[in-house]
């Protein structure tokens, strides 16, 4: 059996429901280990209900996905075309890519039933015919784990032909990605799972809950959501809700990540603390020494955060707002308000000890690299800005430079196929908006001085 | 000569086909079952990859080439990965990835003079919370630094035999 170091240290302000065992020393990946803790209890008790009031249940509990878009979960489901009388696929987005992410791994590699249960209750909701987890190929470890405990949930008959005697079968597929980012934007993923290049599809008119994978409909929700669907059926959508704030409901699982004394993930509910919490209370703060400069809220594509910035408005309810970076709500919707996206969880935090430039210029290289090349604008675009803030870092600065990114970006958003077109904008045309006073001076940098900085990013 | 594979792999392709409502979908996983047995994707191993799933080769070669993990050429007995990524880099990815060119003598993307290995940086290895991170192989080191790297090196020293015709470069 496959065994994964554990965290030992889990935050008194932590509220653990899908974490909850994961890492407790004595759990381990086996089917009898879950079974000791009650697992698959939640999955008889729902085969024994009408698959839609299941349904009704992720509904009622208003979970948003938490892969990155924070769409309702239930919504999704209900958009599931099922006139046509095509199978329906369920698919797992195991491909956790975005860079600051590091939460589905932690469920894979502790508690793989966990997952399998959920999955298994969100294939019997909405009939799947067949169930697959997309996982990256950079964890292979977890793609054994999970196949292995497959193999132990289906000699117990929990996977595969007329489940638990319930007349329902369904199979449960693990499949390997090979290290391309772009697989998890669900349509890519499916071109993908179909056997091809992963070239997203455009959507109208290819929704996968009406023409997924085979053309068939399909879900595909991320790892974190369907472990979410075994403790929404275990406790009623209703009482889920209950969990976190209305419209932000249950736990989420934040990766805090960069230069912070304390990285790691932390499972809190939802919406009862801010980013100044997760950054200094939970996370430690910055190192000895240290100021802050800039934090990316929601994984490498979201919009950056200028140290000392401001944010006011008013939030749906009408209630007026004015925060700091620190006050924003750690939640789906605190984030967005303040003009960026919660995404997958991913905080990442920049002290001042490193160039601002080159921090964008790392981001650039990640998403040139990640581009499927299928529209001009994104193909052309991250490559562009990939190379001007290259060579930025690297000594060869121009007045102009700030101006020309700005532009490229403002080139990009809202003309691809895919989101990639916005994920591999919004880096520049927030750094520049935030920084462009860094950007514009980077070009009276001393090129010799650009050779000697301390921590290279590019 | 003849494409071959081992009796092992060609079991697992022939389990794994029908696990696919459409069969054109294995062909991922038979070329990862293929490339970790040969090290590499040829062009026989594409076309006999066509042929078992019914495919014109060129279907199998725009997969091969999209996605960064399948290769066409040799790598060093042993594959190491160093996160290139920002969170890995704001602490010190780098500089790991300096360590280990170094303690092989060879440079990015190319087969160690000694054959044992190549380094390679690759995009977010999703454990951003244990930076820097690299892999060896199947294996994730986390909270690396340069003793640990060089403790790793050792360790590969150890374990993989130099390849008898040294500096061979692909």
């Amino acid at each position: 059996m496959i065994s994964v170091k554990k965290r030992t240290e889990i935050h008194p302000s932590e509220r653990r429901i899908i974490l909850k065992h994961a890492d407790d020393p004595e759990y381990d990946v086996s089917l009898q280990c879950y079974l000791r803790h009650g697992g698959y209890e939640v999955m008889k008790q729902a085969y024994g209900r009408k698959p839609e009031e299941l349904c009704q249940e992720v509904l009622d509990s208003e979970v948003r996905g938490r892969g990155g878009a924070g769409f309702p979960a239930g919504m999704k489901w209900k958009f599931l075309d099922r006139k046509s009388g095509k199978p329906i696929y369920l698919i797992c987005n195991a491909d956790e890519s975005e860079p600051g992410t590091f939460k589905d791994r932690q469920i894979m590699h502790k508690d793989p039933h966990q997952l399998i249960e959920g999955m298994m209750i969100s294939a019997y909701a909405i009939q799947a015919a067949q169930a697959f987890i997309y996982i990256r190929e950079e964890m292979p470890l977890g793609a054994q784990i999970l196949e292995e405990a497959i193999e132990e949930a289906r000699a117990r008959n929990l996977v595969g032909e007329n489940i638990l005697g319930s007349g329902y079968s369904c199979e449960l597929v693990v499949h390997r990605g090979a290290a391309a980012y772009i697989c998890g934007e669900e349509t890519g993923l499916i071109e993908s799972l179909e056997g091809k290049r992963a070239y997203p599809r455009i959507k109208p008119p290819y929704f996968p809950a009406a023409l997924g994978l085979y053309m068939c409909p399909t879900i595909v929700n991320n790892v974190e959501t369907l472990c979410n669907v075994k403790h929404i059926a275990e406790m009623g959508g209703k009482e889920y809700a209950k969990i976190g704030k209305p419209g932000n409901t249950g736990t989420r699982i934040w990766c805090l990540s960069g230069q912070v004394r304390n990285p790691g993930y932390y499972e809190l509910e939802n919406g009862m603390f801010t980013y100044g919490d997760l950054i200094y209370k939970i996370g430690g703060g910055l190192r000895d020494g240290r100021s802050l400069q800039a934090v990316i809220p929601g994984g490498s594509s979201a919009k950056v955060w200028r140290a000392g910035e401001r944010f006011t408005g008013k939030l749906r309810s009408g209630e007026e707002f004015n925060w700091g970076i620190e006050d924003v709500p750690l939640d789906f919707d605190g984030p967005m308000a303040a003009g960026s996206m919660s995404g997958s969880g991913a905080v990442m935090v920049i002290d001042d000890s490193v160039d601002i430039v080159e921090v964008l210029a790392n981001i650039n290289a990640f998403y040139a690299h990640e581009s499927c090349g299928q529209c001009t604008p994104c193909r052309e675009g991250s490559l562009w800005m990939k190379k001007i803030t290259t060579r930025m870092a690297n000594g060869g600065a121009r007045p102009e430079d700030a101006e020309l990114l700005a532009s490229i970006g403002d080139q990009i958003a809202g003309r691809t196929i895919c989101a990639h077109g916005e994920a591999c904008a919004w880096p520049t045309q927030s750094f520049i908006a935030k920084f462009r006073d860094k950007f514009v001076e980077k070009a009276k940098e001393d090129p010799e001085r650009a050779q000697k900085r301390t921590v290279r990013l590019v | 000569m003849a494409f071959e594979l081992s009796a092992e792999t060609l079991s697992y392709i022939e389990k794994t086909i029908p696990r696919y409502p459409q069969k054109r979908s294995a062909i991922m996983m038979i070329l990862h079952a293929i490339q970790k047995e040969k090290g590499l994707l040829s062009l026989e191993a594409q076309e006999w990859v066509a042929e078992k799933l019914d495919l014109a080769p060129i279907q199998v070669r725009e997969v091969v080439t999209f996605y960064p993990f399948y290769r066409e050429k040799p790598i060093g007995k042993r594959h190491i990965r160093v996160c290139r990524t920002l969170s890995c880099a704001l602490n010190g990815g780098y500089k790991v990835c300096d360590a280990f060119k170094k303690e092989f003598h060879t440079e990015l993307d190319e087969i160690s003079p000694d054959g044992r290995v190549t380094v390679e940086f690759a995009e977010c290895l999703a454990s951003c919370g244990t930076a820097p991170v690299a892999m060896v192989d199947d294996q994730l080191y986390e909270n690396l630094n340069e003793e640990q790297v060089a403790a790793i090196c050792e360790q590969i020293k150890k374990e993989t035999p130099a390849a008898d015709t040294a500096g061979s470069k692909s």
